[in-house]
């Protein structure tokens, strides 16, 4: 295992963790119109990025566990927890405290988004300097995204 | 030389085809009352056309203090004379037996007449109560495409430094808003670079999601008569119904919805293919030209045949056909801008004139075009969620010099956060952070989406809504104070059209008793509020409309749409001007961008701009970066599925939109007989496959049903994509025995019922062109055909479609159109002299308090 595996194994985990959160946060503020439609847009990406990251280990020596991104099995999000997370958002439609919560979403995904920012950078510059251009590709091509992510979760 | 023609029949008259680059003839259309002949007229009145935003300018009759009719004035730039159906009969509204005259107030649950000073009393006393417990955050004011310039301008002033609140913005959201936006993106600043005259230059005109034959006839009249004369343009239509457009199209597009940005982004790929970039242009006016290269690499026709359902031969010929344009021009409407992506998409159509180097030349320009008529003064004063003057409320200095202007602290403006957009304007309301609505000029509880959300919110006890109109529309049904407003013909003002024409419209007749101008009303309600300026003066000193047009060109002075060289006296000449117009342009200007890109430099521009997915703004750091030298920047997107697409219970896609015979909802034109009997009731356009596979005929009555409701209608079988439905949105529930919604007896009727509420990221239009639909038979028809039009795009086909009679209006539809043999040049000189006397005279007459003039 070295830096590479690690990271990539890191940014593996990151991006799924990142696509669950846009997922859960989206049907937690499903009232919130355009929350939920660009979280949800946001949380392709992420599932376009670990499909990714999985090819890339293969070359690594990684089997990363594709698994199924949080929300891709369900996208119409009719599993049972979800469900209930958007009742509760419905039913707290008409209040204005779920503002705060929402809040405390936005802050948390921006985090999230930052910490994935920062695992792309080291990544890039690994590949720069073993001159390797498989994974330079990988990090130019999705770190941008990354970037947009969070400055989309800026509340 | 004239002749009378049934203008609900042959919407677009008949033709005086031109030359390109000729000189469009002159054809002056008039309408007068049953009964009244042109020597009964007592006055003609400048005016132009309030019921679309072409600006078609026309003189008012007046006869016993009465309107009579219109005519159109034969020396505008605009129209040469022209009017549509809309503008031919809709005047006629004004004078409805049920206009509100009277103030009304909600108490013990209904509405009762009461007078001026205690419906005001309520809304001043209202207003101070939430300033004082909740703060300015609690107040907001939505507004209206309909109004006029000089109202926006004193609305926007008294609520973002009266009140101080963030939250102003017009239905334009629901019309213009990605107009807007697009070219903020493209160009950094608002402000429409092309000119209608180009339509007489190009050899290329193409139509993007834009029915232009009914929603500017006048201009699509021009097109038809070029058409038909030497040397005519080839068009490219994107639509996927069957328009007047796309019938006359060299090549017509019908894509799936929700998927202009991968056709457009095909378009660009072959574009580059072939080799048709203008590489000096680009070089010397754009930044951004790479990364479009590398995000369209693998955007081929044959990959957005798939997306688009469209042969992917045909987008290779639009693309030959937008390549090989000598002068092309191009036109945007609602088919790009109530679609998922519509900022994206119409950035791509900036895109391909700036790749072509198709800006600021006779011919070869881009017109995002407005729905409304006033739309673009919304924009300009700063009603609509931006800041007056095409202001960037990021840009500091920009802020400071608009608190100079209103004399007040920059920190009274707010501007910590973007101007609120409508939708979320409604989403507060619903949260219940906003308890007061202003709702001025538009009816919400029919044109917003999702209809039975909004009319739950607007009923809320808590929420405390005013509405200002003409009629008791679905929305003052639910108000808690309604206002009865006076308008067009009635009041005086400015406003300007979708090419940046400003026309002056006179008060013609006086307003029904009870009734008072939208100005009057707003500038009451600041004089009780007290409204004052950071040295204790009045915010608001202005006192009539032109006054407040002068103190408008004071807040325009510098910027894009610099009206500090118009005048009152100067409108009542020959023809509507094109802004900017001041010292440097006395006459105005045809055209923007003739010289490189003017308004793009970081100091300069209205905006830093936004990422085209997320919506999130870019900071002027990455602005400064990115566009330094201040050019056009070309934006790229990639393609991103629509969020609603066909399923097994929903198999249909639906959209909304519009016809010829009626303008929003039907407020106006469902009150003029010759349009309302065009277009009666609400129907269904449905496929001829579509309809041959269940068994549909025309006339049967359907319902249309999504999760958020459902509607029903006739069906209209024609040769719309199949896959997909069309509803009208015009219809409500005024002119039913349920009021404002459906009810045990009254079926959705509204189209709004089924749209849904998401919005695009970038300029936050909702998205009423992109839902999946159930569609069911409820019962047969009876014989008798859909209540839908045979002259447009809701045409029979089929079989059974040749039974369907034709849409005629019979002899109360006739109107004559005089062909004039005079040269136009002749024409301006000899009008200037009549028409400044003529205008002088009707000033003086109403000055004098007289009805009457002579002429």
């Amino acid at each position: 295992m070295n830096g590479i595996t690690l990271t990539l194994r890191a940014l593996h985990h990151g991006e799924k963790h990142f696509a669950g959160h846009l997922v859960t946060v989206a049907e937690r503020h499903r009232t919130e119109h355009e929350i939920f439609y660009v979280a949800t847009d946001l949380a392709r990406w992420s599932r376009e990025h670990v499909q990714r990251l999985a090819d890339t280990g293969h070359h690594y020596g990684l089997n990363l566990d594709l698994g199924r991104a949080p929300g891709t099995s369900d996208p119409s999000g009719t599993g049972v927890l979800a469900v209930l997370r958007e009742k509760a958002a419905e039913a707290m439609g008409r209040r204005p405290e779920p503002g705060l919560l929402l809040l405390r979403d936005l802050r948390e995904l921006h985090l999230g988004a930052t910490e994935n920012s920062l695992y792309w950078e080291m990544l890039a510059q690994a590949a720069q300097a073993g001159k390797d251009d498989r994974l330079l590709a990988l990090a130019s091509s999705c770190h941008p995204r990354t970037l947009r992510q969070r400055a989309g979760q800026t509340p | 030389m004239d002749s009378s023609v049934d203008r609900i029949a042959q919407p677009w008259g008949g033709r005086t085809p031109y030359g390109r680059h000729d000189a469009w003839p002159t054809r002056v259309d008039t309408h007068l009352m049953e009964g009244v002949s042109p020597g009964d007229v007592q006055r003609w009145v400048r005016a132009a056309s309030i019921l679309h935003s072409d600006g078609d300018a026309m003189d008012i009759a007046v006869k016993d203090g009465r309107m009579v009719g219109v005519r159109g004035r034969a020396e505008d730039r605009v129209n040469h004379g022209r009017l549509g159906p809309k503008d031919l009969f809709g005047w006629q509204a004004n004078a409805s037996s049920d206009r509100l005259t009277r103030p009304l107030v909600r108490q013990d649950g209904r509405l009762v007449e009461t007078d001026w000073a205690t419906a005001m009393d309520r809304i001043v006393s209202r207003s101070k109560d939430l300033l004082q417990e909740k703060g300015p955050g609690s107040i907001g004011f939505y507004t209206t495409g309909q109004l006029f310039l000089e109202e926006y301008y004193t609305l926007a002033v008294l609520a973002r430094a009266g009140i101080g609140t963030n939250h102003l913005d017009g239905n334009t959201r629901l019309c213009t808003s990605t107009a807007a936006e697009a070219l903020k993106e493209s160009f950094g600043c608002d402000g429409q670079p092309g000119s209608y005259d180009d339509i007489d230059h190009a050899d290329v005109i193409a139509l993007f999601g834009h029915n232009l034959a009914e929603t500017q006839p006048v201009q699509w009249m021009r097109v038809l008569d070029r058409l038909d004369g030497n040397d005519p343009p080839r068009l490219l239509c994107v639509d996927p119904r069957p328009t007047q457009v796309a019938r006359r199209a060299t090549v017509h597009l019908a894509p799936r919805l929700g998927t202009n940005v991968a056709l457009l982004n095909a378009l660009l790929h072959e574009i580059l293919r072939t080799g048709r970039v203008d590489h000096a242009y680009v070089e010397a006016h754009t930044v951004g030209f790479e990364e479009l290269e590398t995000r369209i690499k693998d955007c081929t026709p044959e990959w957005a045949a798939g997306v688009c359902d469209v042969p992917a031969a045909r987008i290779a010929e639009a693309a030959e056909i937008l390549g090989s344009a000598d002068r092309l021009l191009s036109t945007v409407l609602q088919g790009v801008y109530q679609s998922h992506q519509a900022t994206a998409a119409a950035v791509q159509i900036n895109n391909i004139h700036l790749i072509r180097g198709m800006l600021g030349r006779p011919g070869a320009g881009v017109l995002q075009m407005n729905g409304q008529p006033t739309a673009q003064n919304t924009r300009e004063c700063g009603a609509n969620g931006d800041l007056p003057g095409f202001r960037n409320w990021e840009n500091d200095q920009h802020v400071a010099d608009l608190a100079k202007v209103w004399n007040v602290e920059p920190k009274q403006i707010p501007h910590y956060a973007p101007p609120t957009q409508a939708m979320q304007m409604f989403r507060y309301a619903e949260q219940g952070s906003i308890r007061m609505l202003w709702i001025s000029g538009t009816n919400p509880a029919v044109s917003l989406p999702e209809l039975s959300r909004i009319r739950s919110l607007l009923s809320q006890e808590r929420l405390f809504v005013v509405v200002q109109d003409l009629f008791l529309t679905e929305t003052a049904q639910l108000a808690d104070v309604v206002l009865p407003a006076a308008t067009w013909g009635e009041k005086t003002g400015t406003f300007t059209n979708a090419d940046r024409t400003v026309h002056l419209a006179e008060k013609a007749v006086e307003p029904p008793d009870g009734t008072k101008p939208d100005l009057d009303i707003f500038l009451d309600y600041a004089a009780r509020m007290d409204f004052r300026d950071k040295d204790g003066g009045p915010l608001i000193p202005w006192h009539d409309p032109e006054s407040a047009f002068e103190a408008w060109k004071r807040c325009s002075a510098g910027r894009p749409c610099d009206y500090t060289g118009l005048t009152y006296d100067k409108l009542r000449g020959p023809t509507g001007i094109q802004w900017p117009c001041n010292d440097d342009a006395p006459d105005g200007t045809e055209r923007l961008y003739t010289d490189g890109i003017s308004w793009s430099h970081p100091d300069t521009c209205e905006t830093y701009g936004k990422d085209l997915v997320t919506g999130a703004s870019d900071s002027v750091v990455e602005y400064r970066s990115l566009n330094p030298d201040g050019k056009a920047m070309i934006k790229a997107a990639d393609y991103v599925p629509p969020h609603e697409g066909p399923s097994a219970d929903h198999p249909f896609q639906l959209t909304t939109g519009r016809t010829i015979y009626h303008f929003h909802t039907r407020t106006k034109t469902g009150r003029a007989p010759q349009l309302d009997a065009a277009a009666p009731d609400v129907w269904v356009e449905v496929s001829v496959a579509d309809a041959a596979e269940r068994d549909l005929g025309e006339g049967d009555l359907v319902e249309v049903s999504t999760p958020r409701g459902a509607l029903r209608g006739r069906v209209r079988v024609t040769g719309i994509r199949p896959g997909l439905l069309f509803v009208p949105f015009h219809y409500g529930y005024w002119d039913t025995p349920a009021g404002h919604g459906p009810d045990e007896n009254t079926p959705g009727r509204a189209a709004n019922e089924a749209t849904v509420t998401d919005w695009d990221p970038v300029s936050k239009q909702p998205l009423f062109k992109t839902a999946a639909a159930a569609l069911t038979l409820v019962e047969r028809g009876d014989g008798r055909p859909a209540p839908a039009p045979t002259t447009t795009a809701s045409a029979p086909s089929g079989t059974g479609g040749e039974r369907v009679p034709a849409t005629t209006g019979g002899p109360s539809a006739h109107a004559t159109q005089s062909a004039h043999a005079i040269r136009p040049e002749d024409a301006i000189r000899s009008a200037h002299a009549i028409r400044s006397e003529d205008a002088a005279q009707s000033a003086t007459a109403l000055r004098n308090g007289r009805e009457e003039g002579s002429q």
